[in-house]
């Protein structure tokens, strides 16, 4: 049972991580049916952003407030991280509207082996670890076998997750970008018609996709203490499963089957095998896919003829 | 009742554009300049390096960091200008001939290059050697001849699937790791011979591609690929963690060599070399694979190039274009499908057991991602559904790295430590994307038809 | 006679609820049919598409299938061509060999390969890329694939397969000929003008050998004389190849000069069903066709109840 407790956190740490990636997937599918075959790239290059950052403030600046540190790597991060959202649409996504149907994935393939290679060139191909920001734990349970445990990291982590998705959440359903943005994926010629500006609202999904992204990466170097130019791959297809799981273009379902497959993925590990986690990973998308392409909260497709 | 979801826009082209002036061009192009800085800061600028101690050192590079804004800069001004020239010279044109004659024109290197390249191909170890000077010396030449081709099968094989029948496959090189473990574990288990193993290993990846695409290929397109990125991914890591079956990481070795027919390339007595009366010099097997590749390849071509003159084949492109109509036409889409899709892998089998007769080791980090994206990659530049297109693009994308590699002046220029391989793959990402945004039917993208009325006697 | 009386079992216990059922369909309707449609109901989660609707297609004859926008039309196209599970109802074809097959339950593909009924698309799905031969090419696809061996006789260039293929060729050059094609047949469909997509569809739906031909607005986008080579084309398909044809057409003109049938719906229910002449008169077409106000609705389904709709 202790052990149990102590997996299950583990496990919403890392589904949290997931499902913040998970958002950028479902907004960007949402408003322009693409899968965005880079997200998971984005993700990896932000956790650079972020570790230099973190490089510069404490051995340069020689900061030491914990809490500021944070906040001012997780504030770059997202903001340098958008930038690259913004400009990835705009060269490799945009002038492919309207080009034939598998125009935008092979391109997206392109600027995901770009990035890591990009990350690669410029950084090395090396593992780069940083010493731990906080080691502290809180002890939940004690008795003479077991310990449950939760880490400020892992305290840090849920907190942020929750913070910003309540946020984004009074974005998306609160604010005129919102509507622009749910009116996009109902009926695009629609919404430019009614005088909202489409090119636009895409532009600003992807920025805030790879916001999110960033929060994740930031949290990953945190969470993790270490990142490689290839980290972007594996966690990006396990958030991509999330989002179908939860229901590709449902923000509520990003988030929820990010702690699904987070869950999923710690008790595997725990109680089967370390070594075929990510096949569980794989063969849960390769289920959902052949057997509920519309997930748990996805509305199903109706074929237009 | 149901309205088509093409979607209207009004994108500002930059042929409109490019006829402004030059002010606007230079903001334009300050604009450029000004988001690569941003995007430099900081993964550019800060080089981070394990220093001495035990932390990460930053070393500054922000003179590669104005080094890469000012050349996004000049590009962009040139772009423009050139666009612009370009795009009046265009209009010039069209107004002085109403017809335009692009498929005569675009036909014609195609027949040249064609025969060149596979007569270049056919001749590649007597060129190498007298090139060289002797054929061990032109070893270096006929093995990038053998990476190349092993490329261009592979191109070739998948062009089926994603060129022909427009079945977007991330896993190809699930089917190729299928080919070369059956051959791998056929000959090292039961002492198979190359020749035995070679259409079992076909056959079982075909069975593969079967077995996972019978569920998956009613899938949208996208879905199909990501599906089928997942199963190249499990069976990568079923192949690193079941030690007893595969040999885990560590891979299997000792994998027999190939023979020629029966006959060994030893030097003793019934070798090779001794049966044909020749002096033994071990470039006679690698001669041998030379050939052998290049006659997988150019059978992989034949039937692909059969096939699309057939039913099935005509039955795949019309899939490509539309599948709704197919199946208003009676055609069952997923055994077509399926078809492609197994033929496809059957290819990559077959190059996959040359993969392992040649290397004589297999191991899981062979059958990574990368190497279906750059397979995707080589059909995607060359125009998908172009034979000759897939060809070029191999030899471009893997060749050409491979030999700008041992030119002494990029050394000069760059430093000593410069390796263009480092480059070879942030430039398949970067030219995947501008073939999506500027060519996206491929560098050679006419389209031949699979058959004519106007040649027939009427 | 079979069809009638299982429609009336089948109908029996419904018949309370069907006031909107026209009383004359059944004895009025043509006394062949190759394809009787038997209570089709089509709902998309809440929204009745189409409800309840029955008529038939007699063998040999054009039949429209007229309505306002929305009146579900090609929902029931959809649902005759295998493209959507009717929720309720049966669509049942019986060919003149009197094999018959019931198509809500055939797959997709199998509604073209064995039934034999082919269709075109409102909005034109021909493969662009490929040229006008290869369009037509594919459609005859089942029997090209058989003489093929399904590809290996193809591969190895046997000549029984050289010999289907070249009577494909001759057949679809026929078929070429016939809509004007000919001095374009190698040139990629894509690049037609719109009207001669429109035949070519039409043609490449023919080179299947159907027995019903379904179209879904043959006519839309087409200029007077494109409507009239139109009209000349499908009473050529009528008359020399005995296909029946069922289409949904909103240009009257060509429906009234070439119909032999009309089934009119509206908001998913059968408002009438008869000869040309007998649907220009009737009221309840009118009132669909031009709108009445509310208060007159009352009234005119009152006349209309009165009067029948087929009279």
């Amino acid at each position: 049972m202790e052990f149990f407790a102590q997996q299950f956190i583990n496990g919403l740490t890392l589904g949290s991580i997931y499902g913040l990636i998970a958002l950028g997937y479902t907004m960007v599918f949402g408003i322009i049916g693409m899968v965005n075959f880079a997200h998971g790239d984005v993700f990896m290059l932000s956790s650079f952003i972020a570790l230099i950052f973190f490089l510069i403030l404490t051995t340069w600046l020689g900061l030491t407030s914990v809490a500021l540190v944070f906040l001012i790597v997780l504030i770059v991060a997202m903001v340098l991280t958008a930038l690259w959202g913004w400009a990835i649409e705009r060269v490799a996504y945009r002038p492919l509207r309207g080009s034939f149907r598998l125009a935008p994935l092979i391109s997206a393939i392109g600027v995901s082996i770009f990035l890591s290679n990009f990350v690669q060139v410029v950084q090395g191909a090396r593992n780069k670890p940083v010493p731990p920001l906080v080691r502290d734990v809180i002890v939940l349970y004690q008795n003479e076998q077991y310990t449950v445990t939760l880490s400020y990291k892992q305290a840090i982590i849920m907190t942020t997750t929750a913070l910003l998705l309540a946020g984004f959440w009074y974005l998306v359903q609160r604010t005129s970008f919102g509507r622009a943005q749910r009116a996009c994926e109902q009926d695009r010629r629609m919404a430019a018609l009614l005088g909202i500006n489409v090119d636009r609202t895409i532009s600003l999904t992807f920025v805030l996709g790879a916001a999110l992204a960033a929060v994740a990466g930031t949290l990953y170097l945190l969470y993790y203490g270490v990142v490689s130019f290839s980290d972007g791959f594996v966690p990006g297809v396990k958030a991509f499963t999330a989002a179908v799981l939860g229901g590709i273009g449902s923000l509520p379902g990003a988030v929820l089957g990010g702690l699904i497959i987070g869950l999923i993925e710690t008790f595997w590990s725990a109680y089967f095998s370390i070594e075929y986690k990510d096949v569980a990973a794989f063969l849960i998308l390769i289920v959902v896919l052949i057997f509920k392409p519309s997930g748990i909260l996805g509305r199903p497709e109706v074929e237009k003829v | 009742m149901v309205q088509g979801s093409t979607i209207g826009r009004a994108t500002p082209t930059v042929a409109a554009r490019a006829t402004s002036a030059l002010p606007e061009m230079i903001k334009d192009a300050a604009l450029f300049a000004l988001v690569t800085l941003g995007l430099s800061i900081p993964v550019v600028a800060y080089r981070t390096d394990l220093g001495q101690g035990t932390g990460l050192g930053l070393t500054g590079r922000w003179g590669l960091v104005a080094g890469l804004c000012a050349a996004v800069f000049v590009l962009r001004l040139a772009q423009r200008l050139v666009l612009g020239e370009v795009s009046r010279r265009r209009d010039a044109r069209t107004l002085a001939q109403a017809e335009s004659t692009a498929p005569a024109r675009l036909a014609r290197p195609g027949r040249i290059i064609g025969p060149l390249t596979l007569g270049v191909a056919l001749t590649l170890p007597l060129l190498a050697a007298l090139g060289s000077g002797g054929l061990s010396e032109g070893r270096y030449w006929i093995d990038l001849g053998i990476l190349i081709l092993t490329y261009v099968m592979l191109g070739w094989g998948l062009n089926i699937v994603v060129g022909l029948a427009g079945l977007l496959d991330l896993g190809y090189v699930a089917f190729y790791a299928v080919g070369a473990y059956s051959y791998a574990l056929l000959s090292t288990v039961f002492g198979l011979s190359f020749w035995v193993c070679l259409p079992l290993a076909g056959l079982f990846a075909a069975g593969f591609g079967v077995l996972l695409g019978f569920p998956v290929l009613r899938l949208r397109g996208d879905y199909l690929a990501i599906v089928t990125l997942a199963f190249g991914e499990i069976i990568r890591l079923v192949l690193i963690n079941w030690v007893d079956f595969s040999g885990g990481s560590a891979g299997l070795s000792s994998i027999p060599r190939a023979s020629f027919f029966g006959i060994p390339f030893t030097a003793g007595e019934g070798g090779f070399a001794s049966v044909f009366g020749l002096a033994f010099n071990p470039m006679h097997r690698v001669v041998f694979l030379y050939y052998l590749i290049l006659v997988l390849a150019l059978v992989t071509n034949l039937v692909t190039l059969r096939m699309r003159r057939l039913p099935l084949g005509r039955a795949w492109e019309a899939l490509r274009e539309d599948e709704i109509a197919c199946r208003s036409l009676g055609i069952d889409t997923t055994i077509t499908k399926l078809s492609a899709f197994a033929l496809g892998a059957m290819f990559a089998g077959f190059a996959g057991s040359f993969f392992a007769v040649r290397q004589g080791f297999v191991s899981p980090e062979s059958f990574n991602f990368l190497e279906s994206a750059i397979i995707l990659a080589i059909v995607v530049l060359g125009g998908m559904g172009s034979q000759l297109g897939v060809a070029v693009a191999a030899i471009a994308m893997v060749g050409a790295p491979e030999l700008l590699r041992n030119l002494g002046f990029l050394k000069a220029v760059f430093g000593e430590g410069f390796d263009p391989n480092e480059y070879r793959l942030l430039l398949f990402g970067l030219a995947m994307v501008a073939m999506m945004v500027w060519r996206p039917r491929g560098l050679i993208s006419e389209r031949t038809p699979s058959v004519r009325l106007g040649a027939r006697a009427r | 006679m079979m069809q009638v009386t299982g429609l009336h079992a089948t109908g029996l216990a419904r018949l309370a609820t069907l006031q909107d059922e026209p009383p004359a369909a059944m004895p009025g309707g043509p006394a062949d049919p190759i394809l009787v449609v038997d209570h089709l109901t089509m709902r998309f989660g809440g929204l009745t598409a189409v409800g309840d609707v029955s008529f038939k297609v007699g063998r040999g004859d054009i039949t429209a299938l007229i309505g306002p926008n929305g009146a579900g039309k090609t929902t029931v196209f959809n649902c005759i061509t295998g493209f959507y599970k009717p929720t309720e109802g049966m669509i049942r074809l019986r060919q003149e060999g009197g094999e018959t097959y019931l198509l809500e339950r055939l797959p997709g593909h199998d509604v073209n390969r064995l039934a034999r009924v082919a269709r075109t698309f409102q909005n034109i799905r021909l493969f662009p890329q490929m040229t006008v031969l290869e369009n037509l090419l594919v459609a005859m696809h089942k029997p090209l694939m058989r003489a093929s061996a399904f590809s290996l006789a193809g591969i190895l260039g046997l000549p029984g397969y050289r010999r289907a293929q070249e009577e494909a060729i001759a057949k679809a050059a026929a078929w070429i000929a016939r809509i004007g094609l000919t001095h374009r047949a190698d040139e990629p469909a894509g690049d037609l003008p719109y009207g001669d997509q429109r035949r070519l569809e039409i043609a490449r739906a023919m080179c299947t050998e159907p027995v019903l031909l379904c179209l879904d607005e043959p006519a839309a986008g087409l200029n007077p004389r494109e409507s009239a080579d139109l009209n000349t084309l499908l009473r050529l398909i009528r008359d020399e190849f005995g296909t029946s044809v069922l289409l949904i057409e909103h240009d009257m003109s060509v429906v009234m000069q070439i119909s032999d049938r009309i089934v009119v719906l509206d908001y998913g229910i059968k408002i009438a069903d008869g000869t040309p002449d007998a649907i220009r008169n009737d009221t309840r077409v009118i009132a669909a066709y031009l709108g009445v106000d509310d208060e007159e609705v009352a009234a005119v389904e009152a006349e209309v109840g009165l009067t029948g709709t087929s009279a």
